[in-house]
């Protein structure tokens, strides 16, 4: 199993490659676009703001190398977000994997919603063998529920805790901090 | 719907976890990487480690021990004390640490919380207050409560809200160590007056404490440390009894 997270300088990816080395497989950190074509799984992670998140895609080529992957992609929170076609976060536009836009939560609700809460609604090999559970989130922006929606979540409203489109996966939520029934979910996708 | 969260704190000096009674007189409760995984495993949603002796001690990181737990938890974690500068947060978070807190340096300099939520994200950044009453005022103090400042404790939350961070982590010096509750009537001013999410923390005895600054103080989340490292509280019992009193939680 060749595992690649993709390094592009936003956010902590040593939780993610701690989260694969509980599961025993050993995930390599790159940039480079060879490293990550050749990758038998990517791992497509991100925190913090959309648009510094986007420029340094830009920059470094990978908004033209991620889409256009064949093998399974899992983007993790950011990830996801920067998946779909657009964010109100710094109005940016997306990778356009996913067809839908990215949208600040209303003030009705804390924002960020910080902490667990039920994915439900279930429709994925992602989720195989699993019923609803709790997974853990930190986010201000969510996706809302498009024809790619695999889970759901509610906070104030129902939106996209998962979504998917042919090899690309996307989670709002982070499966790596989320105990072992996270730990459950990065096996299906690596047994994908 | 999100869950509320439970969030035991191992309050860390020289490598091993202590917890003072109102931050002086400090024992010794165990070893944080076997006491983190032991938590995850009984149910706790995050934790947060507290370098309680940082602040005096300029102890700039904990960035070895915050390795070792992020290689074997599978849950969050906030790291915290003596966290002054925008490298001290990327050492952490590049450690493995999901959040941080700050608590003196953001006072000292308020400009620290927008620069670190420019570069890593809000939803990384917790700012902890300490605050005391003094008359009919809540009076925002440093240095683990020894020290005095001129701030309201409702206004600085709220300038630190303005300023982008996540979290705020409010600790009652008038209640931390007493076992009699968290300063409920504070939380819920905190909670109405602002809109991001308050974690409670000071004066957890007993469960009906924590089901009352869930009910009463509106909190998000609820910070103990001698209460589950002296196992005075189960976790699991915690979140059962919440759950029975219709507060939602992760079970």
């Amino acid at each position: 199993m060749n595992l690649v997270i993709i390094d592009y300088g936003a956010g902590n990816i040593q939780s993610i490659k701690f989260a694969f080395q509980r599961l025993g497989i050993n995930a390599e950190l790159s940039n480079d676009s060879k490293v990550i074509r050749n990758a038998d799984k990517v791992i497509f992670p991100g925190v913090g703001e959309a648009s510094s998140a986007m420029k340094k895609l830009l920059a470094s080529g990978l908004d033209v190398i991620i889409p256009d992957l064949k093998q399974p992609v899992l983007g993790i929170c950011l990830g996801m977000q920067l998946m779909c076609n657009s964010s109100e976060e710094g109005n940016t536009n997306g990778l356009g994997i996913f067809d839908t836009e990215v949208k600040r939560f209303r003030n009705a609700v804390k924002v960020p919603q910080v902490g667990w809460n039920k994915i439900e609604n279930l429709e994925s090999d992602l989720f195989k063998g699993l019923e609803s559970d709790f997974i853990y989130l930190v986010h201000s922006f969510y996706a809302p529920k498009a024809k790619e929606t695999i889970a759901t979540s509610t906070y104030g409203i129902e939106y996209s805790a998962a979504l998917q489109k042919d090899n690309f996966f996307g989670t709002q939520f982070h499966p790596e901090k989320s105990g072992n029934y996270g730990a459950k979910i990065l096996e299906n996708f690596i047994s994908l | 719907m999100l869950t509320k969260r439970i969030i035991p704190c191992l309050d860390i000096k020289d490598g091993r976890t202590v917890k003072g009674v109102n931050f002086v007189d400090l024992r010794d409760a165990g070893d944080p990487i076997e006491l983190a995984q032991r938590y995850a495993k009984e149910g706790a949603d995050e934790l947060v480690f507290l370098d309680i002796s940082a602040t005096e001690q300029k102890r700039k990181t904990l960035a070895e021990l915050v390795f070792k737990v992020a290689e074997k938890l599978n849950i969050p974690f906030t790291v915290g004390g003596g966290i002054s500068s925008v490298e001290d947060v990327d050492i952490l978070l590049k450690n493995g640490a999901d959040k941080v807190s700050i608590n003196s340096s953001a006072v000292k300099n308020p400009d620290l919380i927008n620069e670190l939520v420019a570069k890593f994200g809000s939803q990384c950044i917790v700012v902890a207050i300490d605050a005391k009453q003094i008359k009919d005022n809540w009076i925002v103090h440093l240095v683990g409560g020894k020290v005095p400042t001129k701030l309201d404790l409702f206004d600085w939350a709220k300038e630190v809200e303005k300023r982008g961070a996540g979290e705020i982590l409010f600790t009652s010096m008038d209640n931390d160590g007493t076992k009699d509750g968290f300063a409920n009537e504070a939380l819920d001013r905190l909670s109405s007056e602002l809109n991001i999410p308050i974690i409670a923390s000071g004066g957890a005895g007993k469960i009906a404490d924590f089901t009352d600054t869930f009910k009463e103080g509106k909190s998000d989340a609820a910070l103990a440390a001698s209460v589950f490292h002296f196992k005075e509280i189960e976790i699991k019992d915690l979140k059962t009894a919440l759950k029975s009193e219709g507060i939602p939680v992760r079970i």
